[in-house]
């Protein structure tokens, strides 16, 4: 096994081997990062329009998560990246394709635009959210019914119960499934690349496709991610102790 | 809106029916096999011999931490090699369906195992214990009495997780196989009409993951009427 | 009711010691139980009954000591543990039947699994063996569908399936409803008379009085009392057995 491969000069961008991988994690980490942020507004949203009484909004929550769900996020990555510019009116579609790239010159020398990472991010975020959605739903309805109606007995509006009551204990129960959602993210990623987005996945795969040391290249993406999981477990546990209510055992197991 | 081709889907009928069908065949064999070895996986984490539960967990954890596609690279570059140093074929001992055949089976057994495990123990340890005390062995008491009930109890979500491979079967696009997605992108390509097909594709995994969710609730609705 | 006269004791436990990591929940314990007779265990919660009686089948292992039942060693590595337990029936304080087989499935799937029996000859002893607990007409449901009391008078039926030479009780009443025990102790009554050599862990003490040969009285994890029925009701004693005595006996 040639392990130094790592270090010898790549073909592009002005860095070695090693220089694609960092590059790769960088992307990995941003369009997860970003994706995430979308995924926890929209999917907090939608997780509480299911839990609300008032028909309408419970229905288009249920209808997002549905659609969301039972498409693969490979044919949704598709829809985004090359239905969605030509379905837009033809000034938005065009503006995507062809004006956003030049907005801004990404880092790393990367051979893709802001036109695929924005494709990338909105696809990954728009799809976690119609998990975290079903994450807040299943932690609001595992509280005690009685916790609402002491809300609104003491004259709290509903959007207040939520806010004081519900929604605190809430978010403390799910952190080790959301836990499990942010991870899932980052491995959700690399679906990016099939639109050209350089992630970790892919500038391995680039670098076994360069150097031919197809087993050390696969091998050092899989420790990073292998690193990369296991921070975020050890993040989200010393939060979860961070935020904990004394006395109060969570519900369901630590993973 | 109004410049679309939708006759192109029903020109590539045939092409992307072919696709279909190379998308439930991956299906079929690796929802097999991940639960057979899925469900072997889970005995061997639950076992009291290290040397058996921790090369078992190892591999579990492993494939849990790397992404999808990753996993189906490595299954991709090493069942070639390895198939090849069993048989002293050099090259193309191992067709690219077969490497996808062996990556999904590989991925989806760590998914299943966890699935099965949490189903094994949550079978209270009096049942083992009375197959035991009946003078049946570890596998007769596995076969006739914890599995059995395992399974029951899992059901809705071995299920669920059956939806979520069919719709993973579409991954296979990186490795270049003409399955449904891969027929109708090739298609695309050929036509131009990319939107159409790729909205066709869209519809069809939603009409079947809606109906196959739908029907799993109401398996899961019945169940629970029964017990 | 004589106690036979034998070589050698059925079931025999020598300086049986065990530990859970630094626990010790049973602490040399030496007892025996003779061909035909019935010896009844009893104590408090946590004395270490339950695990006592689930070695004898190998259920439980053990550190120290020995127990030689029929003749084999329980504790030998060697032992065929599944050919041993299929000569000792077992009836456990939940019942544990297979929620997921009929009654008529549960009494014979040791005979056909474990013994080798046809399915006929399965079918023909499980059925007189439930005529004989009296729930024949329960033979097609399902465990769910009976009650406490009928699913563990099915659960003797199905360990009597087996033909076995002793039978081990772990609290066979203790998860009953208080109308539905006498209907599983008439059945134990009626199978010590019949001379089955039998080890009970129970509080009902109304059985020991009526069927027992022995009480064995274990508390902290020691074999406290170990006499003959009369002795044990009569003078007990050691003081913990008589304050256990004077608890229970006011059921």
């Amino acid at each position: 096994m040639d392990w130094k491969v790592l270090l010898e000069q790549a073909p592009s961008g002005g860095m070695t081997y090693l220089g694609w991988l960092w590059s790769g994690l960088f992307w990995t980490l941003a369009v997860s990062v970003c994706a995430w942020v979308i995924a926890f507004t929209v999917g907090s949203v939608v997780g509480v329009l299911r839990t609300t009484p008032l028909r309408i909004p419970r229905a288009l929550a249920t209808a997002y998560v549905e659609l969301f769900r039972n498409i693969p996020l490979l044919v949704q990555m598709f829809l985004w990246y090359f239905v969605m510019p030509e379905v837009v009116p033809r000034e938005w579609g065009d503006w995507l394709k062809q004006d956003m790239p030049n907005l801004l010159v990404l880092p790393f020398a990367a051979q893709f635009s802001l036109w695929e990472f924005t494709a990338a991010v909105l696809c990954l975020g728009l799809y976690t959210a119609s998990r975290v959605a079903e994450q807040v739903r299943s932690g609001i309805q595992s509280l005690p019914r009685g916790q609402t109606g002491a809300g609104l007995a003491m004259g709290f509006t509903l959007p207040q119960v939520y806010r004081h009551v519900t929604l605190p204990m809430a978010y403390r129960i799910i952190i080790p499934p959301m836990t499990s959602e942010f991870l899932t993210i980052f491995k959700n990623s690399s679906t990016a690349l099939t639109i050209g987005v350089l992630e970790l996945t892919a500038q391995s795969r680039q670098i076994s496709e360069y150097t031919f040391k197809t087993f050390e290249a696969f091998t050092a993406a899989t420790l990073i991610y292998i690193a990369i999981t296991m921070t975020v477990i050890l993040l989200m546990r010393s939060l979860e102790k961070r935020v904990a209510v004394p006395g109060y055992i969570a519900q369901g197991s630590g993973h | 809106m109004t410049d679309f081709d939708w006759g192109v889907i029903w020109k590539y009928r045939e092409a992307l029916w072919d696709g279909m069908l190379t998308s439930l065949k991956l299906f079929a064999i690796a929802l097999a096999g991940g639960i057979f070895f899925g469900t072997l996986l889970a005995m061997a984490r639950l076992s009291h011999w290290k040397a058996v539960s921790a090369p078992a967990a190892g591999f579990v954890n492993l494939i849990r931490a790397i992404p999808f596609i990753m996993a189906i690279f490595w299954f991709y570059f090493l069942t070639p090699m390895i198939v090849s140093k069993f048989t002293g074929q050099q090259g193309e001992a191992v067709g690219p369906f077969t490497s996808a055949v062996v990556a999904f089976i590989m991925v989806e057994s760590a998914y299943y195992s966890e699935i099965v495990r949490a189903g094994i123990q949550s079978i209270p340890r009096g049942q083992p214990s009375a197959a035991y005390a009946l003078g049946m062995n570890y596998w007769q008491s596995m076969g006739h009495v914890v599995l059995p009930q395992a399974f029951r109890n899992m059901l809705p979500v071995m299920l669920t997780q059956a939806v979520i491979l069919f719709q993973d079967t579409s991954l296979v696009y990186v490795v270049a196989l003409k399955d449904f997605l891969g027929a109708a992108s090739k298609a695309g390509q050929l036509t131009g009409r990319i939107v159409e097909l790729y909205l066709f594709v869209a519809v069809v995994f939603l009409v079947i993951c809606l109906a196959a969710s739908w029907g799993v609730k109401r398996l899961q609705a019945s169940l629970a009427v029964t017990r | 009711m004589s106690t036979p006269e034998s070589p050698r004791p059925m079931i025999d436990l020598r300086h049986v010691s065990k530990w859970y990591g630094t626990f010790q929940v049973l602490k040399d314990c030496t007892t025996k139980v003779e061909k035909g007779e019935v010896v009844v265990v009893c104590g408090p919660s946590g004395s270490g009954k339950s695990t006592l009686i689930k070695a004898v089948n190998g259920l439980e292992p053990f550190q120290e000591g020995e127990i030689v039942v029929n003749g084999i060693s329980v504790g030998d590595p060697k032992t065929n543990l599944p050919k041993l337990r299929a000569c000792i029936g077992m009836v456990f304080q939940n019942f544990e039947l297979f929620p997921h087989m009929s009654i008529t499935d549960n009494l014979t799937i040791g005979q056909v699994k474990v013994l080798g029996r046809t399915r006929e000859q399965a079918l023909e002893k499980g059925l007189k063996l439930l005529d004989r607990v009296g729930l024949l007409s329960q033979k097609d449901k399902y465990p769910g569908q009976l009650s406490g009391g009928q699913q563990q008078r099915v659960a003797i039926a199905r360990a009597l399936s087996m033909d076995p030479i002793a039978m081990l009780f772990d609290e066979p009443t203790s998860a009953l409803d208080p109308e539905m025990i006498n209907e599983v102790l008439d059945v134990m009554v009626q199978l010590a008379r019949e001379g089955m050599t039998m080890m009970v862990v129970t509080h009902e003490m109304g059985f020991a009085r009526k069927v027992a040969h022995r009480v064995v009285f274990m508390d902290h994890g020691q074999i406290v009392e170990d006499c003959t029925k009369d002795e044990f009701f009569g003078t007990a004693r050691s003081e913990r057995a008589q304050a256990f005595l004077s608890k229970i006996l006011h059921h």
